[in-house]
């Protein structure tokens, strides 16, 4: 039986979801959380929702799950090192390892680590804030921008849910976003802006080898998927399968795979590509930790799949205790 | 190319259904930080609950004991759209501190003086019309103003409250460009967010000037009976009994929880604001009512209030001398003498609403004062609460700030940025949730 037709109840010992956190995407990570541990308890799993705080190691120690599904975004959530303390407490765990998170989370080294692997990603530079100041910050962006041309975006290269990302369009506003950017973390990527197509690549594993569902095409009402129009039921049209011809849908999913598999990933990821006029397939971010809420691209990908969200985690679940 | 079936889904099947009013309410990163400012490990100087640690919660328990052993199918059952009668007696006791000889008859019972906020603009204000307020402003009633597709003319404050000229100007640059004002909105005591104080001088001016230009007044005194020097301020509804439309609440002087606020408003106005009540709510909770009125009877409350006005005043002497301790030379600040705020000025260039990120993760929270502007201005100032961490959580939250404007000042420096970075603030919902605010 696959694990993605678990029966309910199938899965004994109870779960616990983590989410919450202190990372600047709390208010997410809550919301995700609270919709996975509803899925799942759809499928008759015993399930505990957990914030992280002092108290967590000693509840987990007295009282061992089953396993642990973390759905903590940003740093702490992605970066791995929850992971690596629930390696230390020897308790099984939903997802990559900690080792992967830190090159997925790690945008400028995801980026590396995608380009070796062959898939084309945005010419990028990536600077600490310490450089701007050493070596004059007009001149820096200046080269930026004779560079990578405008528009552009600028990010923290440690952040998710578009948190303190900005499109430059007029080199006056450079210095804003730089200050935007850096507000989220010390380090910042500037990426040349690639026009075309945004899609969500949700790649699955649950012990049969991972596979890509169907791409979720994401239509912001702004053009710009920032935090707003991600989470504001409304403001952006999902389209699933994605607007795309059947060669550059196939070519999103190699990417995603191939990603997936490069960065030593597991159980779940979501890549979030871009697919230009020409049909070039452009790698942005990998999530680990991807989003559940009721916004989120992931459970629509699900949906397509004609699956059942508390299945698929119910088999992401069996695949994390059985390894 | 296959044949494809493609579902196509905003997530919300009612988004073409929407009022135009709802224009603007959408998530923000803003709020979604204010999510971390309720772990313990943040110092938020960004809520405003009110401190209720001190309440005799052993009293109000045997006052709600007794209300239902005594009164419980009244208390649990519908009441009276105006509210109830003892207490708006009681209510009428309760403005006489401040100088009002105000009717029961007039009194209309709300469910905190935030409803009586939408009432009052509900029952006035048509789409377009123009309501007149201090800048800054109390967010949570730009949010009403914005609900009803009002536009908000600011005029200008300093240390001694509303700017009386500014007042006229403002009326009359409205006027000239043939928009229609409805009524000026005023907090004169301890506002809510500049912390500053109407002057007795400038109290008799603003009525003055809306006498003269045929202005109402909507005076919202939440605060006025929690001033830390002085004995409580004439309310400008003594001063004017048909101009003014008085506000007061329970939620600063007794329980939030209860949402137990009024109105005291002329005769005719408050006739439609009792229909307008009705239309809301039916009526405003009995049981809350019967509550607040049983605690005012049994209990020594202004008693309360003082030991209140000493606790609040003992933490508004730790922020100012935390914020002279570690401040930069270039922030400006008010010493409020009353209430719950501290409106902060920021070195220039700075902007309180992209530096929020950077002081969450310094845990330490704050709110820009976008917020508090109906027209974008603010981002160079925030606004610190000190009522609800103790005084060395307050010193500690502060000591952080410090060292997160020092951080972003250094930033600034850097890249030369000045004035805010998000170009289209979305005022009125920047600020926190209910919980926070």
């Amino acid at each position: 039986m696959s694990p993605t037709e678990a029966t309910p109840g199938a899965h004994g010992g109870r779960v616990v979801v983590l989410a919450g956190g202190l990372s600047h995407e709390r208010d997410v990570s809550l919301r995700s959380g609270r919709r996975v541990a509803e899925a799942l308890r759809g499928t008759g799993q015993e399930v505990e929702e957990r914030d992280v705080d002092a108290a967590l190691l000693p509840s987990l120690a007295a009282d061992p799950p089953a396993c642990v599904v973390p759905m903590l975004h940003g740093e702490t959530g992605e970066d791995g090192a929850i992971r690596e303390v629930l390696e230390l407490l020897g308790l099984p765990y939903v997802g990559a390892t900690p080792e992967a998170c830190r090159i997925a989370f790690d945008k400028p080294v995801a980026k590396t680590v995608a380009a070796r692997a062959g898939v084309r990603t945005p010419a990028s530079f990536c600077l600490p804030h310490e450089t701007f100041r050493e070596l004059g910050a007009a001149a820096v962006m200046e080269s930026l921008v004779a560079t990578l041309g405008l528009p552009l975006m600028v990010k923290p290269a440690r952040s998710g849910s578009a948190l303190g990302c900005t499109v430059v369009r007029d080199r006056a506003d450079l210095p804003s976003a730089m200050v935007n950017a850096f507000a989220y973390g010390p380090v910042a990527l500037l990426e040349q802006f690639v026009v075309g197509a945004e899609v969500a690549v949700t790649v699955v594993d649950d012990g049969e080898g991972p596979r890509a569902l169907p791409l979720v095409g994401i239509e912001p009402d702004g053009g710009v998927y920032d935090y707003t129009a991600r989470y504001t039921a409304g403001s952006t049209q999902f389209v699933v399968p994605a607007r795309l011809d059947d060669e550059a849908t196939a070519e999103c999913e190699r990417v995603a795979l191939a990603v997936h598999e490069a960065f030593g990933l597991r159980d779940l990821s979501r890549s979030d590509l871009i697919v230009d006029p020409d049909g070039t397939v452009w790698f942005l971010e990998v999530n680990v930790a991807p989003g559940f809420t009721e916004t989120s691209t992931v459970p629509l990908a699900v949906q397509a799949a004609g699956l059942d969200l508390g299945k698929v985690i119910a088999g992401l679940v069996h695949a994390a205790t059985t390894r | 190319m296959s044949e494809i079936s493609r579902s196509s889904t905003r997530l919300d099947g009612y988004v073409d259904r929407y009022a135009a009013r709802t224009q603007g309410m959408t998530a923000s990163e803003i709020r979604a930080l204010f999510a971390v400012a309720s772990r313990p490990e943040v110092v938020s100087l960004a809520g405003g609950m009110p401190n209720i640690s001190g309440l005799p919660l052993d009293v109000v328990g045997s006052a709600v004991g007794d209300l239902i052993a005594a009164n419980g199918p009244v208390a649990l059952q519908y009441g009276s759209g105006q509210g109830d009668p003892t207490l708006r007696e009681q209510i009428t006791d309760v403005m006489r501190l401040e100088g009002i000889e105000g009717h029961p008859d007039d009194v209309v019972v709300t469910v905190g003086s935030q409803q009586a906020v939408d009432l009052v603009t509900r029952i006035f204000c048509d789409p377009g019309d123009v309501v007149i307020c201090e800048a800054p402003s109390y967010v949570g009633a730009l949010g009403v103003f914005k609900a009803f597709q009002c536009e908000v003319v600011h005029a200008e404050m300093d240390a001694e409250g509303l700017v009386p000229d500014a007042l006229r100007q403002a009326i009359v640059a409205t006027r000239a460009a043939g928009k229609t004002i409805k009524f000026l909105y005023t907090i004169p005591n301890f506002h809510n967010p500049a912390g500053v104080t109407l002057t007795p001088a400038r109290r008799q001016e603003v009525l003055a000037i809306c006498r003269e230009h045929d202005i109402l007044v909507l005076e919202d005194n939440p605060y006025g009976l929690l001033g830390f020097d002085a004995e409580p301020m004439r309310a400008l509804r003594a001063d004017e009994a048909e101009g003014v439309i008085y506000l007061g609440s329970f939620s600063k002087t007794f329980s939030p929880g209860m949402r137990v606020g009024w109105a005291l408003a002329p005769h005719a106005v408050r006739e439609k604001l009792v229909l307008a009540q009705e239309s809301a709510t039916l009526c405003p909770p009995a049981f809350s009512q019967m509550a607040v009125s049983a605690y005012l009877t049994t209990h020594d409350w202004q008693g309360q209030i003082k030991q209140m006005r000493e606790m609040y005043r003992e933490r508004r002497d730790a922020m100012i001398e935390a914020l002279d301790d570690f401040m930069p030379a270039a922030c400006t600040w008010n010493n409020p003498h009353g209430g719950f705020f501290v409106w902060v000025g920021l070195p220039p260039g700075i902007d309180a609403k992209a530096m929020l990120p950077r002081a969450v993760t310094a845990r330490v929270a704050y709110v820009p004062g976008t917020a508090f502007f109906a027209d974008g201005y603010g981002s160079s100032y925030m606004r610190l609460s000190f009522c609800y961490p103790t005084p060395e959580r307050i010193r500690e939250g502060v000591r952080r700030l410090a060292g997160v404007l020092e951080q972003e000042t250094e930033l600034r420096q850097t890249f030369g940025a000045t004035g805010p970075s998000h170009e289209l603030p979305r005022s009125g919902y920047d600020a926190p949730s209910s919980d926070l605010s």
